[in-house]
């Protein structure tokens, strides 16, 4: 196997090569939305260009031709995962896909029967996609909504969990990898805890599927979501995997869900169409395809461990620094790549704004996750986040530059 | 980090007002307290009015949050606090003007006084609401002050 090659990588997106405010450009805020390759551009100019139709509504042969290019993403895509072509549900974004759980449980036919003395588990580490549609679906049934809470160097505190998933537990809904402290959970002893009450467990993979190889049945959790556009594909396709979706009833109505529709009412189709109402995503899907055999090709774990070592770079480089400090683990140890810092004085924005005058993108703010922000007592972060393209000459610019910063506020 | 850009947004005025903020604490008495929040970024400021016989008699305020907004509401206590309700509803739509311009109004040190060190702000929309979360809150504070005295007359 050849030694993963960033240099090379880097050539294949040509934003990386543009100057901001005079600088060149420093791409750090790969957590909330990534660049795309030529490659998947490409895959999806080609399929729009040459192949495109509605889907599974015609006979005639573009018509038969973008049917076979949405359905063959999808099987690429279930195999990124290790799961079943069935078994993939095309949706807007990972928000849609917690939703449409979150209301397909509530309406009839559904697996569980939620109402007063159930209760759905979380934890307050989550973003605010997989924690508002359970707060909203706790209210709709009057279940009550209970989290796991958080120790201070930004791991799940385990040890009220038989308390918070116990038998009156319907649904455990808990993210792989934190978007704001970078924390790897423990997927394996969440989902013990959650059979051995017979709950229903749902997690987040947005911040994992990216950055790492992952088998999704492995996991043993009934649920799993993710999205496109933070692994390389255009926004707008996100997916929802499901175990046994063919035991979900609806959520949205429309055409292309249904088996028989009579003016009295209709049967529905099959999974995965029953949860794809209407048109779907359809040049999307094939460019989230084309960026995972982007990712494969290079291998998740040669990515994987390429971000580990920028992470470690960080980590280390800010542990140097006065006044600086990460919210969450400050080892590479069941961690992802982003990295949520203070820097003492100066607030989160203006740092940004400083750094962005440096050519320097990192997010700022409560990142959709302001619990945790609050349970650590800070108002907002700065965060850098690097992917497979960052280099360490990156992760030196933004140090460097959060030295600069601290120099023009005048904290140092 | 002396680049012209940085060098428009972060007037020297702002930085003064944001290490050394003007009339900032809670006070009383006042007629209404308001609570805003810029939810994208979580700065938020609790804000008191209070208007006696058709002046802002006086404007506190506690808050966290950037440099700009910050150093916005600051400058605003500075321009408000015993002005006729008039003259400080028509700063206001100054101030609103030019934080909506984009950099291309010229604002009138008459009128706005340190807010034009503001004009720079304006060409960055992510930070408009930063600097207008102080002026939002003492709009609605004073909207809601004005409407008691109505109820109560």
């Amino acid at each position: 196997m050849t030694a993963f090659d960033v240099e090379a990588v880097r050539k294949d997106f040509p934003v990386l090569s543009r100057e901001v405010h005079g600088h060149p450009l420093v791409y750090l805020d790969s957590a909330s939305s990534s660049q795309k390759p030529r490659q998947v551009l490409e895959a999806e100019r080609i399929f729009v260009e040459e192949h495109y139709a509605n889907v599974h509504r015609g006979v005639h042969t573009l018509s038969q031709e973008a049917t076979d290019g949405y359905e063959a993403a999808r099987s690429t895509v279930a195999a990124f995962l290790g799961a079943r072509h069935e078994e993939i549900v095309f949706t807007k974004n990972a928000t849609e896909a917690f939703n449409l759980v979150a209301y397909a449980l509530g309406n009839p036919g559904s697996p569980v029967r939620l109402g007063p003395g159930d209760e759905i588990a979380v934890t307050e580490m989550e973003h605010h996609s997989n924690l508002v549609p359970w707060q909203m679906l706790a209210e709709r049934t009057g279940a009550t909504l209970r989290w796991l809470g958080l120790t201070d160097d930004g791991r799940l505190d385990l040890s009220d969990l038989d308390e918070v998933v116990n038998e009156r537990t319907k649904l455990f809904a808990f993210t792989h990898v934190s978007n704001l402290l970078g924390t790897e959970n423990p997927v394996d002893v969440l989902v013990a805890r959650a059979k051995q009450v017979g709950a229903l467990t749902f997690v987040d993979g947005v911040q994992s599927v990216p950055h790492q190889a992952v088998n999704v049945p492995s996991l043993g959790v009934d649920f799993f979501a993710f999205t496109g556009h933070k692994m390389l594909a255009p926004s707008g396709v996100g997916v929802l995997w499901g175990r046994d979706l063919n035991a979900l009833p609806p959520f949205m109505g429309g055409g292309s869900m249904i088996e028989v529709v009579q003016m009295s009412g209709s049967t529905y189709a099959a999974a995965p169409e029953r949860f794809e109402a209407g048109t779907p995503v359809i040049s999307q899907a094939v460019g989230l395809a084309a960026a995972c055999d982007y990712l494969t090709a290079l291998g998740m774990d040669a990515i994987k461990d390429h971000e580990t070592a920028l992470t470690a770079q960080l980590l280390d480089g800010i542990r140097a620094l006065d006044g600086v400090s990460v919210l969450g683990p400050d080892t590479t140890e069941l961690r992802g790549s982003a990295v949520s810092f203070v820097v003492d004085g100066v607030h989160p924005h203006d740092v940004g704004q400083s750094l962005d005058d440096l050519g320097i993108a990192v997010r700022v703010g409560h990142h959709c996750a302001a619990p945790v922000c609050r349970r650590f007592g800070v108002p907002a972060t700065a965060r850098a986040s690097s992917y497979l393209y960052n280099n360490a000459a990156d992760i030196d610019a933004l140090l460097e530059g959060i030295v600069k910063v601290q120099a023009f506020w005048g904290v140092r | 980090m002396s680049t012209a850009d940085t060098d428009t947004m972060y007037q020297e005025i702002i930085l003064d007002h944001y290490r050394y903020p003007h009339h900032k604490g809670l006070r009383d008495p006042y007629d209404v307290e308001v609570h805003h929040t810029n939810p994208t970024c979580g700065d938020e400021v609790t804000l008191r009015v209070q208007v006696l016989a058709g002046l802002v008699k006086d404007v506190s305020y506690d808050g966290q949050g950037c440099s700009i907004s910050q150093a916005s509401t600051s400058v605003m206590t500075d321009l408000l606090i015993g002005k006729p309700l008039a003259q400080a509803l028509s700063t206001h739509e100054a101030f609103l003007a030019l934080m909506q311009s984009r950099g291309t109004l010229e604002p009138d040190e008459n009128v706005l006084e340190d807010g034009i060190a503001f004009a720079g702000v304006s060409k960055y929309p992510a930070r408009v609401k930063c600097a207008l979360l102080g002026w939002m809150a003492w709009k609605d504070a004073t909207a809601q002050a004005v409407a008691q005295t109505k109820e109560a007359s």
